[in-house]
């Protein structure tokens, strides 16, 4: 037997559960053996519907892609709000998806190569397991941004040769969007699906620029002393 | 009111979601009892068939003929000709919508003619496909592994775009004419949501069989169970599809193409035992005949090698690694069939009409209209979904439109308020947990893969027992809002339910077929090529 350490509604408790299975399946036994009030969000089991992700240790993973060990810490994603020991309310992350405008807006029929499709083809293999939305630092000090989730699928449409209109998206996402991002990569260290939104966020940076648009960081940056009073136009 | 309520969030829910908005209703809400994209959809690997023809000449009448073939006498020939037929517009409807489908070199693209009535567009014909088990042509297309997860979000991105609405964390509890009941778990109250016309879309049943099944927990046939309570037919329980290699102790699935590549069956002697690449049922059965005689069977890819192996199937070497703790370049893998998909399902009509009920449609695995029969072919569920959940939502949208807007008399809400509050004060001894681990298992030895009268009839037995020992089940948790627990038990209930039918139907079908056998009828007999129905109230089986 092992101990899990479970985040509840602020406090932690300890439980005794069999070693060499995976924290989804512990927490079942938990709820089966000692306390059926534990709560959690549980799916596929397969890694692949995108219900469980909590944080062990302070990481990110899915419940069933994490075989326990002794001692193990585990709490609710961040930046959700929590509904109940480790399930959250996924909502207000999904609503990303919408204000970044990730969707397909306007259909021109074009023959995608082998290459085109590869271009996509780690981005669309996201679950929306909120594990980037979870890590990211910029969420927790600001609410809004459309974190990175939703910007790999802004990336994904953005770039998709059938899109004839992907003008909409990148003008979605410059607010609270692109500039914000800090670069830090720590969305791409923990995708279970080897997902690297610190590289699409990058690539849309580019796109904007192609598209008329300014790194409003950039204009505003001072270049040392002396300081011409606020930035690149100096 | 709605216009057109859709419950379930998976391909079918979803497609037909946005067929509805796209016919001009209004108000289209989808509910769902976890989040839209987490539905048994994202597990679809295989692939979506149509006979597109891209990689050898295949033709409709193949695709009609293949499907018909695995359904053994039980498939609809109408309703499966409708299908193939609208086939190459449903990959065309869903190229439109983005999704990324897997291409194929253009060299190769114009070295054969499609026979088919459409003038496919290049954006088509660069679509890659793959042969499936049982098909006469390369007819799945796909998206590396992930064709079900990549369908699944983009028709998701495409709902919302369109404005459809979603109620998150509604649990399905009854259906009424023109009236659903939700547990709105977050909240703990009931929902109650009028609507013009209401389409079922809520998956299959699998997950009835607890502990030996690749469904995810939720597959308990909620929408089934409650258009069976309200006057539906269900038919075809019996009917349900075993995959042979699922990893034992996680029921993970490892792809066919473990044993495609050259993958050995065998037993704990460390003898092979059948022929890998026979149909899956037959694979299947096999390998339970072997556990039934007490020996563990194992998946044996040790020769292959440890290269070719991490080059041929990352997926599953990663898969095995994690979930059993077996590096299968090295050593034996545990293996056991698993329960796959549900054939059977609320009977409609071939418009999705559900027979019996005004304003109530169901699309992809919750209906059947008999396109699988006795047995699914690969690479038709996903095709199903989409070619039929469209179909519901026009018929829904259609019906919204002419309909007169009488609202419903009745008000169920407080009596299902009553009964929730009942189930979580309840003072019995018994373990929700351990009671739905026992029906699976119960499920999975005496009405899984080989059956007989003996095994069915104690199955019956033990059944009417834990039915008993569920009214005596202590939840445990007396919380209003997010009780897990609750919804569990919920689902549990239905399990029961769709349980009791599949026995009952297992018991009436003295033959084998398809998916169903019987060792003590082991032969296919004519006299049994009809549908066995079961309805509230009295079953009447339809010749």
């Amino acid at each position: 037997m092992i101990t899990l350490k479970i985040e509840r509604n602020g406090t932690i408790e300890s439980f005794e559960v069999s070693e060499g299975q995976t924290l989804l399946s512990a927490l079942y036994e938990i709820k089966e053996r000692y306390d059926a009030t534990l709560t959690f969000a549980a799916g596929c089991r397969a890694s692949v519907c995108g219900t469980c992700a909590v944080r062990v240790n302070d990481k990110e993973v899915l419940s069933c892609a994490h075989m326990v060990c002794d001692g193990d810490m585990v709490a609710p994603l961040r930046f959700h709000p929590l509904l109940r020991d480790l399930k959250v309310d996924k909502s207000q992350a999904l609503k990303s998806l919408k204000r970044s405008e990730a969707v397909l807006h306007r259909y021109t029929e074009t023959a995608l190569t082998p290459e085109d499709a590869e271009k996509t083809e780690r981005q669309t293999d996201c679950i929306l397991c909120d594990s980037c939305y979870s890590v990211c630092p910029v969420l927790a000090v600001e609410e809004n941004f459309l974190g990175p989730f939703a910007l790999t699928r802004a990336y994904r449409y953005a770039i998709d040769p059938r899109e004839a209109q992907s003008q909409s998206i990148i003008d979605a996402i410059q607010n609270k969007g692109v500039w914000d991002c800090t670069l830090c990569g720590e969305c791409t260290a923990v995708c279970p699906k080897g997902i690297d939104p610190k590289s699409d966020i990058l690539q849309l940076r580019t796109l904007s620029v192609q598209a008329g648009y300014n790194d409003p960081n950039f204009t505003t940056q001072s270049f040392g002393t002396p300081d011409f009073s606020g930035g690149f136009g100096f | 009111m709605v216009d057109v309520l859709v419950i379930g969030s998976g391909g079918a829910g979803l497609s037909a979601a946005i067929a509805a908005k796209e016919a001009g209703a209004e108000n289209v809400t989808v509910a769902t009892k976890l989040y839209p994209t987490q539905a048994q959809t994202s597990m679809a690997q295989g692939g979506i068939n149509a006979a597109l023809g891209n990689v050898v000449a295949d033709s409709i009448e193949a695709h009609i003929a293949d499907t018909l073939n695995a359904a053994k006498g039980l498939g609809d020939k109408e309703a499966i000709e409708m299908m193939c037929r609208l086939a190459p517009e449903a990959i065309a409807r869903l190229e439109r919508l983005g999704v990324p489908f897997s291409r194929r070199k253009a060299s190769q693209s114009d070295a054969y003619q499609n026979p088919s009535p459409f003038t496919l567009h290049p954006s088509l014909k660069s679509i890659a496909q793959r042969r499936m088990g049982g098909a006469s042509a390369p007819r799945a297309c796909y998206a590396q592994d992930y064709t079900g997860l990549k369908i699944l979000h983009t028709l998701y991105d495409h709902a919302w775009g369109l404005g459809v609405r979603f109620l998150h964390e509604h649990l399905l509890l009854a259906l009424e004419p023109h009236r659903a009941y939700f547990w709105d778990i977050r909240q703990g109250n009931i929902v109650t949501v009028d609507a013009k016309a209401i389409v079922l879309a809520t998956g299959g049943f699998g997950a009835i069989y607890h502990g030996h099944t690749t469904n995810l927990y939720g597959a308990t046939g909620d929408g089934l169970a409650a258009a069976y309570r309200v006057g539906a037919t269900l038919s075809d329980p019996e009917f349900v599809q075993f995959h042979p290699t699922g990893l034992y102790s996680s029921n993970i699935l490892i792809s066919e193409s473990a044993r495609g590549e050259g993958g050995y069956l065998v037993n704990e002697a460390g003898e092979r035992f059948v022929d890998e690449l026979a149909p899956r049922d037959e694979v299947a059965r096999a390998i339970f005949a072997q556990m039934q005689e007490g020996s563990k069977v194992y998946l044996d890819l040790r020769h292959i090698g440890k290269e070719k192996l991490e080059a041929l199937l990352p997926q599953e070497i990663a898969l095995a690694r994690l979930h059993e703790g077996i590096d299968p370049a090295e050593a034996l893998l545990p293996i056991k069939p698993v329960v796959h998909y549900t054939m059977g399902g609320i009977e409609t009509t071939l418009k999705t009409e559900v027979r019996g009920c005004e304003g109530l449609f169901a699309a992809g695995e919750c209906a059947n209209m008999h396109i699988h029969g006795a047995n699914r072919l690969g690479g038709n569920s996903l095709l199903e979904i989409v070619v039929f959940g469209e179909i519901a939502g026009k018929a829904a949208a259609a019906y919204a439109k002419e309909y007169d807007n009488s609202v419903p008399i009745s008000d169920r809400a407080d009596a299902l308020t009553q009964r929730i509050q009942k189930i979580c004060d309840r003072k019995g001894g018994e373990n929700l947990y351990t009671l739905r681990r026992k029906l699976g298992d119960l499920l999975y030895k005496k009405a899984g893969i080989i059956r007989s009268a003996e095994g069915l009839k104690a199955a019956q037995a033990t059944l009417n027992d834990l039915k008993e020992r569920s009214q005596a089940i202590k939840l445990g948790d007396s919380s209003v809002q997010n009780n897990q627990a609750l919804v569990e038990y919920l689902e549990f209930e239905n399990a029961l339910l769709l349980a009791e039918l599949l026995i009952e139907a297992a018991l009436k079908r003295q033959e084998s077929r398809g998916a169903h056998y019987r060792e003590d009828f082991p032969e296919t007999n004519d006299a049994f090529a009809y549908h066995i129905e079961a309805k509230q109230g009295g079953a009447d089986d339809n010749a």
